[in-house]
């Protein structure tokens, strides 16, 4: 049996056509809006609550819609968001040093290696400028100057100096700033909020997205809420991995469900894995902590020239040390893109010439920043970084290089949408990491916080009403069959997962599930691998329904029930990455195949085969799905080779 | 205003920090003028007189003596209640006790505010019953306060009570004045450091100064 | 090394919880103290008991999902750190550790460690927030911050919402949250419009959920993961009089 079958080709036919520079006012014009005593009666639903998802309910609460929020955390502000350290991007040339909105367009859609919509990417690049205002609106402490103008600094994949930031907590305040905007609203009443309490399904009646089938975490009630549109914002599933550094409950399981109910998924093999993160320490691991990238920026990047080199880092004399990043991409140095360095960092330990336990770890060194700028200067901006580790590794990284090593980070595939960022079924919108729009094949550094906030400040708040302008839709009876049976379809799965009462825990299953990943789909991938992790990933997901141990019921809190769906998900989601990866047979981004680099051991992309986003359909757990091709033009950014010698 | 005052936390706060300052000011003037019986019988007694001259056109004899009682009386009234409420909240913030719990940061003087508070107030009582009205003095007659001090502190345990409630007074302004600037939002940031060696200069003082008197009388030095 | 763990067990809200006592093995001093408790879990689990409730999320120390006391302190003994930053690596062989979830009114417990602190999000949704309507903004230039002010508003902003000041006061207050919000809007230029107002609301919404009253213990700043300094509260404290003096 194929692993797959190709069906129609699907367009973005939201996308206007003309100047690039003019598409998304001329959308804007030509969207239909909603008028605003007609925004009350309309009813929205937003899943997940981080800078996409808050932002969004937020202003949508604003317009004057009808909002309910939910999210699995005890409150919205906990949204893994939170947790992005670096920085956020935005054109605004405030250094002079030659950045405009046609730059960052460039740089994000070369940094994607030209697997990204043009008009997506153009608009993002627009949008950056009116983010940062409406940040500093809001009362974001963003690092200033001492004459009170705003700081910037710059990041992996770019000359210009454009990324604004709050210490290494930028994420941290930019979703407090949403979530307060939220809370506003909440106060208003103009949005519902849901706290731990989790989507377990959609709603799909007469082919529109009409409502969530939702559980009460607390008291482990299942129940539906019904609107008009509904909107996932529930970010990205790296935790399929199982270390990655996600929080521990962030889950594919709103847009797998979704995707199962016939949404396509696009590019799900996309995945980032960062170069910076602190190695692991044991196998008792539960997740990998992310130093920011803005570490490159003074850390030069090194490891022994001899392999098996077990002296203790200052031992090592300059002349037997590698600073490979700079010898290989002397033009950017220890500042190229994400995939490159993780990929550099995985080839030299490969080598033998990895540094620490098990020899997965090279070194991040901050003497020569130390020496040149003096202790205070690196700890005004680095201190909490430095604190982290230490705190971690029991290291002072102030004396002792910090040992780094990529995991994975962030993942750029997510539910198809088109321009309106509407998924393929109607009513059905996808913001922030959750969508696959804007980042291609790889994610530069500081552009996630500027496309969740792009997302849900001012793309969905324009584009949903132009949906809803044909609303409100025909109210749907809670009794109505598809409600009954989506509830019912979400209650026997608990059921299932409960009743099995084997002899391993989810945790377990979900470690041997991230090994495979790992090692098959990870930074690196090759046909023989990928289809022997689809058969190894069957076997375990059918394993997985006879063995596993799900602790207590279904009634109140049960976060052992809670893990268990969320990784049942994971197996099928799983599966389709590799099924994915396996198809593109080229490089490209943070996909890299064997079979297809240069060679000196770079990406070697196909654009004559591959220059399109693969979106799937779903079939069938187990069944061949249906890959849908959306041809990728380049009008305005010729396809390069990536170089960042 | 009154209602944000007294109906909130910050505002009962700031009642006790008002209440608290005029107290203190009391002690000030108190500590000062007990000091006078250093310069003899003649001093001290002249003194209590004078307190009750002055603003006599205005009040009549004894009547500013009088404005301050009701002052003080009014302002010991309102730091009692207030604390009260504020304690009483705090049980119910917390039903449920830790099983174990270290000390960690507070103070000896943060932690004994409330019983410190208690002990305070009934020693007040018992030394204006002893000192300003006599009931509980055997020996007291109006007017010559110098006489009843000394007659009063010769007495070893009147001068250990008196030596001890000073200590917890002490103690208890210690705290209280840190407490009493953040709670009236004095403190700064870079205050905090000034306003807490303040406040421990401030306490030692008025304790030194109270118990001069009792000391001097009980070993001799006075009397 | 081996430990001897004494954790706070409660079923529901509603039923009664009780110290049960648990050993744990072969503990790596690499290990966060949550991750320890996971290697429990596994265990209980799998011995068909039900794993001990609690709540975490980014294990890095920002999201502010996990919090418990550990012996008598919130967040555990390491100065500035979370439960989950905390390593194993501070504790020795043989210790007896008492795990307790937040003690407060205001904290209802969930279940075991999990304990509901919604009464936070609704201390912010009276106030802490700076009323800026998505496209309302000004060019982000156009209002310079000296320095100084947004560093202090930084320092403030920093609050990662965990509850472990309200489990130290001993008045079970939480004027330290409230208080950082208060700081860091009221530093900023954009944050003038609504100072008086919110500060009011905010303690109004302080006071309403059954926290305690501030009696400047310092015990808060002490337990604080993200040293959130004292003097915040000192600056509501201001606010809220000026507040009150003007206002009527």
């Amino acid at each position: 049996m194929s692993m797959f079958t190709e069906g129609a080709p699907i367009a973005d036919t939201r996308a206007p056509d003309g100047p690039i520079e003019t598409r998304w006012q001329q959308r804007r014009f030509s969207g239909k809006l909603v008028n605003p005593a007609n925004r009350r009666r309309l009813n929205i639903i937003v899943v997940g609550t981080g800078l996409a998802g808050a932002s969004a309910a937020a202003t949508l609460g604003e317009l004057g819609y009808n909002v309910k929020s939910f999210c699995y955390q005890d409150s919205p502000r906990r949204a893994h968001s939170i947790a992005a350290q670096g920085g956020i991007n935005a054109a605004k040339n405030y250094r002079n040093d030659g950045d405009s909105i046609q730059r960052l367009f460039y740089d994000t859609v070369k940094g994607g290696d030209f697997r990204s919509r043009e008009s997506n990417v153009y608009r993002l690049a627009e949008i950056s400028v009116e983010i940062i205002d409406q940040c500093v609106a809001q009362g974001v402490p963003f690092a200033r100057e001492y004459g009170g103008l705003l700081d910037t600094r710059s990041f992996g994949g770019a000359q210009v100096s454009r990324t604004f930031y709050a210490r290494g907590q930028t994420g941290q305040q930019l979703l407090l700033g949403a979530y307060q905007a939220l809370e506003r609203q909440i106060r208003a009443g103009t949005v519902r909020m849901y706290p731990r309490t989790e989507m377990l399904d959609l709603v799909v009646v007469d082919g529109r997205a009409r409502g969530v089938v939702v559980r009460n975490l607390v008291t482990g009630e299942v129940s539906t809420h019904l609107a008009d549109a509904v909107v996932l914002a529930t970010g990205g599933y790296g935790n399929v991995f199982y270390l990655s550094t996600n929080a521990k409950g962030c889950n594919a399981t709103a847009i797998w469900r979704a995707h199962r109910r016939g949404a396509y998924f696009a590019n799900p093999c996309f995945t980032q894995i960062h170069p910076t993160c602190i190695p692991v320490s044991g196998n008792y691991q539960s997740k990998l902590t992310l130093m920011s990238e803005s570490l490159r920026n003074d850390g030069r990047v090194w490891v022994p020239v001899k392999p098996g080199d077990t002296r203790p880092p200052d031992q090592i004399p300059e002349a037997e040390r590698d600073y490979y990043l700079e010898r290989m991409y002397p033009s950017f140095g220890n500042l190229v893109p994400r995939d490159i360095a993780s990929r550099a960092a995985k080839r030299v330990c490969d080598e033998g010439r990895g540094v620490g336990p098990g020899g997965l770890g090279v070194y991040l060194d901050f003497a020569d920043a130390i020496a040149r700028l003096g202790r205070e200067a690196v700890a005004a901006k680095y201190g909490n970084l430095f604190e982290m580790y230490e705190r971690i590794t029991g290291e002072d990284p102030y004396k002792v290089p910090m040992r780094i090593y990529p995991a994975v980070h962030y993942t750029m595939g997510g539910l198809w949408v088109d321009y309106d960022l509407q998924s393929t079924i109607p009513g059905l919108y996808v913001i922030g990491e959750a969508n696959f729009s804007d980042h291609g094949a790889n994610r530069l550094g500081a552009s996630a916080l500027m496309q969740g906030l792009a997302d849900g400040y001012f793309i969905l708040p324009n584009t949903i009403s132009d949906y809803l302008a044909a609303g409100p839709f025909p109210s749907i009876d809670p009794d109505h069959p598809e409600v009954k049976q989506t509830e019912q379809e979400v209650r026997d799965r608990i059921e299932r997962l409960l009743s099995v009462n084997g002899d391993r825990t989810v945790d377990s299953f979900h470690r041997e599930l991230g090994r495979l990943m790992w090692d098959y789909c990870g930074m690196s991938r090759n046909d023989a691998g990928l289809r022997k992790a689809i058969d190894q990933i069957r076997a375990l997901r059918e394993e997985y329904w006879q063995r596993v141990k799900v602790p207590g019921s279904g009634e109140g809190l049960n976060q052992a029930l809670e893990r268990a769906g969320r990784v049942a998900d994971f197996f099928e989601l799983a599966e389709l990455m590799c099924i994915d990866a396996l198809h593109r047979t080229e490089s490209c981004g943070g996909h890299f195949r064997e079979e297809s680099q240069t060679p000196e051991g770079e990406a070697l992309r196909d654009d004559e085969n591959f220059s399109y986003v693969a979106a799937w359909e779903f079939t069938g757990v187990g069944r061949p799905p249906v890959l849908h091709k959306e041809a990728l033009e380049f009008s305005y950014v010729k396809p390069t080779q990536r170089s960042y010698k | 205003m009154v209602g944000a005052i007294f109906g909130s936390t910050v505002g009962k706060k700031a009642i006790m920090a008002t209440t608290g300052v005029i107290l203190l000011l009391y002690l000030i003037a108190h500590m000062l003028g007990n000091l006078r019986i250093f310069f003899g019988e003649e001093s001290i007694n002249r003194y209590a007189v004078w307190l009750r001259e002055i603003a006599e056109p205005l009040l009549g004899y004894g009547g500013l003596v009088w404005v301050i009682r009701v002052v003080l009386t009014l302002s010991v009234v309102l730091h009692i209640v207030t604390a009260t409420q504020l304690a009483r909240r705090a049980r119910q913030a917390r039903p449920v006790r830790y099983a174990t719990r270290p000390k960690v940061q507070g103070s000896y003087a943060a932690r004994t505010m409330r019983w410190g508070g208690v002990i305070i107030a009934l020693f007040v009582t018992y030394h204006v019953l002893d000192l300003t009205v006599g009931w509980l003095n055997p020996d007291f007659e109006h007017g010559e306060v110098y006489d009843n001090i000394v007659v009063d502190f010769q007495h070893w345990y009147v001068a250990l009570a008196y030596t001890a409630a000073v200590v917890v007074v002490g103690v208890h302004i210690r705290h209280g004045v840190a407490s009493a600037l953040r709670s009236l939002g004095v403190t700064t940031a870079r205050g905090e450091r000034v306003v807490n060696v303040a406040a421990i200069v401030f306490a030692t003082a008025l304790v030194v100064g109270f118990l001069s008197v009792p000391f001097s009388v009980f070993f001799g030095l006075v009397g | 090394m081996n430990l001897t763990l004494r954790v706070w067990r409660q079923p529901s809200a509603s039923a009664e919880g009780r110290l049960v006592t648990y050993e744990v093995t072969d503990v790596s001093p690499d290990m966060s103290f949550l991750e320890m408790l996971d290697v429990l879990n596994e265990r209980l689990i799998l011995a068909g008991e039900e794993p001990i409730a609690f709540d975490h999320d980014c294990r890095e120390g920002i999201c502010g999902a996990c919090g418990m006391v550990i012996n008598g302190v919130p967040h555990g003994p390491q100065k500035a750190t979370t439960t989950c930053q905390l390593h194993m690596r501070h504790f020795s062989d043989g210790d007896t550790i008492t795990i307790e979830p937040w003690r407060s009114q205001a904290f209802p417990v969930i279940k075991d460690l999990v304990v509901d602190r919604s009464a936070f999000d609704r201390i912010i949704a009276a106030g802490g927030y700076i009323s800026a309507p998505t496209g309302s903004a000004p060019e982000a230039h156009s209002i310079p911050v000296p320095k100084a002010n947004a560093d202090a508003a930084f320092e403030a902003a920093a609050c990662i919402g965990c509850g472990a000041c309200v489990a130290a006061c001993p008045n079970g207050s939480a004027m330290l949250f409230t208080a950082a919000k208060v700081t860091h809007l009221g530093l900023l230029p954009q944050g003038q419009p609504e100072r008086y107002t919110r500060v009011v609301d905010m303690v109004a919404a302080h006071d309403a959920e059954g926290f305690g009253g501030c009696t400047n213990t310092g015990e808060c700043a002490a337990a604080c993961p993200k040293g959130i300094p004292l003097e915040t509260i000192s600056r509501l404290n201001r606010d809220y009089l000026q507040a009150t003096l003007r206002r009527h």
